[in-house]
């Protein structure tokens, strides 16, 4: 059974068909809130938080959309507000700050080869602390752009943004994870 | 020669120099690549960051993850509760079971699930046997913080160049409002006074809402927005329904394994 389908008996009051949209969707959805925060838990409870809004907002669905990319927009939502919420409350974890490597040892290693270098685990430390470091709209616009594979303008419609807005977020996201890596002589 | 910007060739990478207002369309910047050894690195050196980053581990959730999810999400839907036999919008049922509520809402409110004050194992232990009408009314509390946090979320998160009609929030605050007071009498009967100040601000933030013109300015709106994330409010209620939510999962827990 489609998606819309399954909306329509759950909108009939079968709130079991609702289980089928979840088992359905909740893998794709743990990946994008993930990837928006960072972190299992809060990617956990984003997914949770996702699916009760959605049924609680199930009227307002419009039956021309596709059902997935709705859920998108509110799992979306929900990261942006604990990405908020988390920058407010100053929580910063411990590999995202690159003050705390020593940036001499990094400069004088030897360059290493382009494949150990996607092996190695200061450049993942570098790049998911670069990743933590970005702004919410930042991270969000480059996770839609990068990879949910959306169109700038498209990303803007999702973050209620103009596209410019949409654009300088994902340069900046990108500027900044490459110098991350510029100081392992990846980026030259 | 003028040489390509970061921003064009991430734009290429992307697919999408053609889309956008710049001077060079795919073929200028790939004559360009070709030609200039500078502007060639530069590229590889976006192409092999980006590279990366699509490397960067994603923890995978297995087969049954969906089933997990349901299973947590299931109580807290609106069709359940009727179901659990909770047919009245639950305005109507406070004020029609107001002293019920109180005596259960003083229970639960007692301090405990809120940050900082008791764990709740002890409570656990005792298992209590109000567990089916206790779980309910955790539900309701949980479901009244959660849309309380839409609320305020779905405006702080409208941006717009122009008015926009906030009516259907407006209507929503109205309702809340009423519940709020409700949930207030009840913490303030329980002496629960760091609930009650979320409470009140929650509360003063609703009625605020309510009494907007329906038809809000933008510069009113990022106002309101800036106001919300200064006092924090939407993490606090977030904070206290998470701890309502556990609770609940915690007398789910409890009934089923009486059952
Ligand atoms: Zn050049």
């Amino acid at each position: 059974m489609t998606d819309l389908a399954m909306v329509a008996r759950v909108r009939a009051g079968d709130a079991d068909a609702y289980r089928v949209l979840v088992e359905r969707h909740s893998r794709t959805l743990f990946r994008l809130a993930y990837r928006m925060t960072g972190n299992e838990h809060d990617a956990e409870d984003v997914v949770q938080e996702s699916f009760l809004r959605a049924y609680r907002q199930l009227g307002r669905f419009d039956e021309r959309a596709s059902f997935g990319t709705w859920l998108y927009r509110i799992a979306v939502n929900c990261s942006l507000d604990l990405v908020r919420a988390r920058k407010r409350r100053g929580e910063i974890t411990a590999s995202a700050d690159p003050e705390m490597d020593d940036p001499l040892s990094t400069a004088a290693a030897p360059d290493p080869a382009p494949d150990r270098m996607a092996m190695s685990g200061e450049v993942r430390e570098r790049l998911s602390g670069a990743m933590n470091e970005l702004s919410a709209s930042e991270r969000t616009a480059f996770v839609l752009r990068h990879f949910e594979g959306m169109r700038i303008e498209e990303v803007g419609r999702v973050l209620g943004c103009q596209p410019g807005a949409a654009k300088h977020s994902v340069f900046r996201a990108v500027q900044k994870l490459r110098r991350a890596l510029e100081p392992l002589g990846s980026a030259r | 020669m003028t040489h390509l910007s970061e921003e064009t060739l991430i734009l290429h990478y992307y697919g999408e120099e053609n889309d956008t207002p710049a001077p060079e369309g795919t073929l200028a910047v790939e004559r360009h690549l070709e030609e200039c050894g500078e502007c060639r690195a530069l590229y590889g050196s976006l192409v092999r960051t980006l590279n990366m980053v699509d490397a960067l581990p994603v923890p995978e959730r297995g087969e049954d993850y969906g089933a997990r999810v349901w299973e947590r999400i299931e109580p807290g839907l609106p069709a359940r509760r009727r179901w659990l036999g909770f047919t009245l919008p639950p305005l109507r049922w406070a004020a029609a079971g107001v002293a019920l509520a109180g005596l259960l809402v003083a229970a639960f409110f007692a301090g405990r699930f809120y940050p900082g004050t008791r764990p709740t194992p002890a409570i656990t232990a005792k298992a209590p046997d109000a567990q089916g009408p206790e779980r309910i009314l955790l539900v309701a509390v949980g479901d009244y913080l959660e849309r309380s946090q839409m609320v305020l979320v779905e405006l702080a998160n409208t941006t717009a160049k122009g008015p926009v009609d906030i009516s259907a929030e407006q209507e929503r605050a109205g309702d809340l409002v009423a519940e709020t007071r409700l949930y207030r009498q009840t913490a303030a009967h329980t002496g629960d006074t760091r609930i009650d100040s979320v409470l009140e601000e929650l509360e003063r933030v609703l009625v605020d809402i309510k009494n907007q013109p329906s038809r809000m300015t933008p510069r009113a709106l990022e106002e309101l927005r800036q106001r919300l994330e200064a006092e924090g409010i939407i993490f606090k209620i977030r904070v206290l329904g998470a701890n309502v939510r556990s609770r609940e999962t915690t007398a789910a827990e409890r009934a089923g394994s009486k059952l």
